[in-house]
């Protein structure tokens, strides 16, 4: 048969109709019963189950009975078929979802109420939703030992339920694999490398692992308690950044609004706290698009073969480091904004206010776990002193606000502090797949050929999830971009690019897809309308304001006329850039 | 290589397989004879080795054999063969001497060997050791000896599948094929094709003897008929059931036989590369096996270009890394691609998307053994045999409480009352039946009711139980059935690979509570038995919803030994619970001991070896437990001489 007429014969049959609890519905063929009925407004509910990912039928929560069918039917994996007569809700149904619900709960530890997840966890509602009052299952629980090793994910076994999801995502979108099951039988459990914890190099750190965690057996490392520690010090100076896609992921946390930027709240409920500045992370993104632009500049009027790649991502910085450390020249040695803004907090801004820098505490409000790796990282480290001492996911500071009892909803808006006030609109944009490129190509355009670009938006690099590409010209130069976020894209294009397929100038790394906007540190549970919300946020912002380019920041001008002389220059490289890794090799020192 | 070398090679391939009987020249007609033991021209003396000869001591008898021919300077043939099927009697010395009737001899340990061959050889054979002669045509009966087919143990038997078992000498393929081995395969491939010999199975009505019964036919035509430019044969030797040891006797008895089953299935699923997934632990097995295909590749049945066919067939022996689920299809596959042997979802089925996304079939080694026999005798001879929906024979080892232990080959249709007391010989020591156990771990355990059943898949799946691949476990009253389906359930728990949570927490909690059934009730908590009924209410409700809602065959079935068990020995299950006793006396935590003063002598022994120092007294003075201390583990009723310690 030729495949014409074999997709004439499919498309003619592709739909069709079932009966659903009674009511006829129409299926697609090809299509799994839940998408099927999820489609038709009919509710599962399930555990194991990732949109997008191929079913593995672990949990079975989300059986439903299908009539001449003796046993019940997983509804995630099991194809539509014409002759079906679905109950979704029948008195069998209902009695084995309670069952293995119940069965799930009776090796559960009962710690609610000290859970990171109490209220926002799915193992919960399902207790909720399924009615659960009494606990009639009893007997033996595995007790296990949590894992405090990483320095920026923790896990708790005891509360896993072991559906996997994080396995899988681990494996196939971050292809890192850095969890994986071990042993089997109700001994089974998630573990890492020769069970040696997650501090493991396989793991980069992304924490996109805590947000597909149904139950809190994944959270961050909290740095609450250090942070309150210095609050209550006084002899400690604190100061804290924030970046911008933690101001818009921050609303959905405090349960106001979403979609608005919650900068001015962050400043205003901060200073209330006991901060004594609070910093728009901004700024130093500026220079980082400054630095990074002449350096992108200079490599394409040099014309250079080899491609640039960001490095304001840590996940990836350490994936690169461990799984390709053959690219690490390539990749652009500035420091990211928080390292910058820690820099500029720790060096600049303490020896203007008179301080002694140890005696300044920088907090980093992030929507990252991989950033509490990255204030750990040798660099970092400059004169014996840690430049960044606690970030705070946007979780974090959510409780941390609600823990000293700030009205959100009544607060006076602040705006940033000075000496570090001004920022351009492209630093904004870094929060999202795609904004880097866009904030470092126009400040390239200006350098290349001296004129701004027009209009300033790059639509090619904003829409859709997939990697993107797109070349700017701007006069004789062509600069050759590429866009990846998610580290299975990363790994693909690394694949090509080492293969001689691809020939670039520029490459955007982010290791979360769709980048820092879906960090490992936002809120659990967002949908994709949530995380749309706070793209549109950030261009939004683009779109209003009136500085939008990095090189017209007043403040980045001061700085560099102040301190660093000009882009790439001596004192530039020495404060903006990471100390070159060579010299980290030859010390022998290890890398965190 | 050319056709000319190959023929040099194996020049029985072109005089005995092409050629039919009849037809055979002089020198090959002797030299097939020959083969098949019509005639031997010197003494043949035949050992059983397999595994359990092994066990048994065959490897001594063999070496003790060496050294009687060796003393008495005479030249002997000694040949290993499988096990016949009567492992009680292992080790198995069968004597055939020129123009006599080969003739069989019982528990051959390596002491009884001279004076056996001595008074063989001298013709004065004692009556004791002797099981029986073979009865051939052509030679010579032994007087006053009874003939091993018409003894109880094989009268009643069909043998079809194991005809060979234990006869021939598994590492040569020449006999194999002197008996007519190989046939079916050349037939096969050179008179029908695939479709046609999917078809010729589906007629047949051959279903998957390794558990569910799906039919084989089917099970082909669904990879045939799917697109794929690799498809895939797996013969499934995980064999892990407590108890059962079918495809291994078969493997070690009759390798050919089942290598001839792959490569027809291969050849009709289009498949040509085919893999034998076999548990590690079988050691022997994997040997007779690698022999086997070793030579089969030798006289090109297994290669490309088989008997200038231009069909291509290749097998490789995979060995499984120790878990009982790995022989659930899914499980197995994704073993044998690399990864963790978890189930995955049904659909898409292997028949369509199995190993390495490919068309797989995968079937179990008794059907595959079964094939060689349909593709040679036609399928409505198949059909005949047995039940209207289950045709053939089927193989069981029948282990536990009876007088012959061993592998049972019967048509489909007879009764276990058959097996049991007509082929096996009864219950041993006089005692009384009480249950069997079928199907392995997940099987059910049936009760006297179920004693004359005909045995095929719909009378079994009425009765809550299944064919499993074959193992049957028979109970005599010393057997405690609440500690029978504990036992299974601790044997599942532990071999669920946790994947699905039903299966997962549903075993372990059902084991919990029938442990806690089998223990001594804590004194001083109140309505300390409603608690236990309720126990056995909710066991109930886990056994239907694990059975529901499990992922894969085990899961589904994992229950059974619960709910076959509650079903038939209810009245045990109460017991336990209101009356706290165990009538079996096997539940530690219900049994109570006493010493009886009269009796009781002052031995001390059993004093010396309670471990929890319960029982006091003095050296001649009577001895006294306390109650209190007791875990009933049953050392001071064990050790007792003078049968003065008594149980509750």
């Amino acid at each position: 048969m030729n495949q014409g007429f074999i997709s004439i014969i499919k498309r003619s049959s592709m739909l069709f109709s079932i009966e659903v609890n009674n009511k006829v519905i129409t299926a697609q063929r090809g299509e799994t019963i839940l998408e099927c009925l999820k489609r038709n407004g009919v509710f599962v509910p399930t555990l194991c189950h990732i949109e997008g990912y191929s079913p593995t039928g672990a949990c079975r929560i989300c059986v439903v009975e299908v009539e001449g069918r003796p046993d019940l039917v997983p509804s995630c994996s099991h194809p539509v078929e014409e002759w079906m007569k679905i109950k979704t809700h029948s008195p069998r149904v209902i009695r084995a979802r309670r069952a293995i619900a119940e069965m799930l709960l009776s090796n559960h530890p009962d710690d609610c109420l000290y859970c990171g997840r109490n209220g926002n966890c799915e193992l919960q509602n399902l207790a909720i939703d399924l009615n659960l009052r009494e606990k009639r299952f009893s007997g033996s629980k595995n007790t296990l030992k949590n894992d405090y090793a990483s320095v920026s994910i923790m896990r708790e076994p005891s509360k896993c339920i072991l559906c996997g999801r994080c396995v899988r995502l681990c494996e196939t979108e971050q292809v890192v694999a850095a969890v994986d099951f071990i042993g089997r039988g109700n001994q089974m459990t998630i573990g890492t490398s020769y069970n040696h914890g997650l501090s493991s190099r396989n793991c980069h750190h992304c924490g996109q692992c805590i947000l597909i965690c149904p139950t809190g057996a994944l959270s961050e490392q909290q740095h609450i308690a250090k942070v309150q520690e210095a609050l209550h010090n006084p002899e400690k100076h604190l100061v804290a950044q924030f970046s911008p896609a933690l101001s818009v992921g921050l609303n959905e946390n405090l349960g106001i609004k979403a979609g608005k930027t919650a900068d001015h709240i962050i400043v205003a409920a901060l200073s209330k706290i006991g901060f004594s500045k609070v910093f728009d992370t901004g700024l130093a993104t500026d220079l980082n698009i400054l630095e990074n632009a002449s350096l992108l500049a200079k490599q394409i009027r040099e014309g250079e073969s080899m491609p640039m790649f960001t490095s304001c991502c840590p996940s990836w910085l350490h994936y690169a480091e461990t799984f390709h450390p053959s690219i690490l020249p390539c990749i652009s040695p500035v420091l990211s904004p928080q390292q910058i803004m820690s820099v500029l907090i720790k060096k600049i801004y303490a020896s203007e206010m008179r301080l002694r820098a140890e005696d300044i505490y920088t907090v980093g409000l992030m929507p990252c776990t991989a950033k509490k790796y990255e204030i750990l990282r040798q660099e970092m480290l400059i004169d014996d002193l840690n430049m960044t001492d606690a970030v705070l996911t946007t979780r974090e500071l959510a409780r941390f606000i609600k823990l000293y009892g700030i009205d959100v909803n009544n607060i006076e808006p602040m705006l940033p502090h000075s000496p570090f006030h001004i920022r351009s609109t492209a630093a904004k944009l870094y929060g999202v797949s795609g904004g880097v490129t866009e904030a470092i190509l126009r400040t390239v355009y200006f350098l290349l050929t001296g004129v701004e670009l027009e209009p300033y938006k790059i639509g090619e690099v904003r829409s859709g999830s997939g990697p993107k590409f797109f070349t700017m010209e701007a006069g004789k130069y062509k600069v050759k971009t590429a866009v990846v976020s998610g580290m299975s894209q990363v790994q693909k294009l690394l694949k090509e690019i080492e293969a001689g397929k691809k020939n670039l100038n520029f490459i955007e790394v982010m290791a979360c897809p769709g980048g820092c906007i879906n960090g490992g540190g936002q809120k659990i549970g967002a949908s994709d309308k949530d995380i749309k919300t706070r793209s549109k946020v950030l261009y939004e912002m683009d779109e209003k304001e009136n500085i939008r380019v990095a090189h017209k920041n007043p403040i980045v001008h001061e700085l560099y006329q102040k301190y660093f002389d000009a882009p790439l220059s001596n004192k530039a490289v020495e404060f903006l850039h990471r100390r070159r890794l060579e010299k980290k090799m030859e010390g022998n020192e290890q890398i965190l | 290589m050319s056709k000319e070398t190959k023929k040099n090679r194996n020049p029985y391939i072109a005089d005995i397989l092409l050629i039919p009987p009849d037809q055979y020249s002089h020198q090959t007609a002797e030299r097939v004879a020959l083969l098949r033991r019509e005639k031997v021209e010197r003494p043949t003396i035949f050992v059983g080795a397999g595994t359990c000869g092994m066990i048994a001591g065959a490897s001594q008898t063999m070496l003790s054999i060496q050294m009687y021919l060796n003393d008495h300077l005479m030249k002997a043939d000694v040949v290993e063969v499988g096990c016949i099927g009567l492992c009680q009697f292992e080790p198995i010395v069968d004597v055939q001497l020129p123009g006599k009737n080969r003739i069989s001899f019982k528990n051959i340990t390596p002491e009884k060997v001279y004076s056996l061959l001595d008074a063989v050889f001298n013709n004065t054979i004692d009556s004791v050791d002797v099981l029986g002669q073979f009865e051939s045509r052509h030679l010579v009966p032994w007087e006053d000896v009874p003939f091993i087919n018409r003894l109880p143990f094989f009268k009643k038997q069909k043998r079809l599948v194991l005809e060979n078992c234990g006869l021939i000498n598994p590492s040569s393929i020449e006999e194999y094929l002197a008996r007519g081995g190989y046939k079916a395969y050349a037939k096969a491939i050179q008179n029908y094709t695939s479709t046609e010999i999917c078809e010729i199975i589906e007629q047949s009505g051959l279903r998957g003897r390794g558990g569910g019964g799906y039919a084989t036919g089917k099970k082909w035509m669904i990879a045939r008929q799917t697109q794929s430019d690799q498809k895939y044969l797996i013969c499934n030797a995980d064999e892990s059931d407590p108890g059962a040891f079918m495809d291994r006797a078969l493997i070690e008895g009759d390798p050919h036989k089942l290598i001839e089953g792959i490569a027809i299935a291969a050849y009709a699923v289009g498949a040509s590369q085919a893999f034998i997934y076999i548990r590690s632990e079988y050691k022997k097995a994997i040997q007779t096996l690698k022999n086997a295909i070793d030579s089969a590749k030798e006289f090109g049945l297994i290669g490309s270009n088989i008997l200038d066919s231009s069909v291509n067939f290749y097998l490789n022996i995979k060995m499984g890394s120790g878990a009982f689920v790995c022989g659930e299809e899914t499980a197995l596959i994704n073993n044998m691609e690399g990864r963790r042997g978890t189930p995955e979802p049904k659909p898409p089925y292997p028949a369509t998307q199995g190993l390495f996304s490919h068309p797989t079939v995968i079937n179990n080694v008794e059907t595959l053994a079964n094939v060689p026999l349909i593709i040679q005798n036609g399928p409505t001879w198949f059909a005949g045999l047995g039940t209207p929906t289950s045709h053939g024979t089927k193989v069981f080892a029948v282990t536990g409480k009876v007088e012959y232990n061993g592998l049972v080959e019967i048509e489909m249709g007879r009764s276990f009352r058959e097996i049991i007391y007509d082929i096996c010989g009864g219950i041993k020591d006089f005692k009384d039946f009480k249950a069997m156990q079928i199907g392995g771990p997940s099987g059910a355990c049936l009760g006297e009711a179920c004693l004359d059943l005909h045995i095929d898949y719909e009378s079994l799946k009425q009765e809550g139980a299944m064919m499993g691949s074959g193992g049957l476990v028979v109970m005599d009253e010393s057997a405690c059935m609440v500690d029978i389906a504990r036992f299974f359930m601790n044997f599942l728990q532990h071999e669920s690979c946790g994947k699905c949570i039903p299966c997962r927490e549903g075993t372990r909690r059902m084991w919990e509570i029938l442990e806690s059934i089998t223990k001594k009730p804590v004194e001083g908590q109140e309505h300390q038995s409603l608690e236990r009924f309720k126990g056995v209410l909710m066991l109930e409700e886990l056994a239907t919803v694990v059975a529901e809602t499990s992922l894969c065959g085990l899961g589904k079935t994992a229950p059974n030994p619960v709910i076959s068990t509650l079903r038939y020995f209810r009245d045990e299950y109460e017991e336990h619970i209101f009356e706290r006793k165990c009538r079996a006396n096997v539940c530690n935590g219900l049994r109570t001991f006493y010493i009886h003063t009269e009796k009781c002598t002052g031995c001390t022994i059993c004093y010396r070896k309670c471990p929890t120092s319960a029982i006091i007294g003095t050296q001649r003075n009577p001895h006294f437990i306390v109650q209190d201390k007791c875990i009933g583990c049953g050392i001071c009723y064990d050790v007792c001489k003078f049968d003065a310690v008594s149980v509750h």
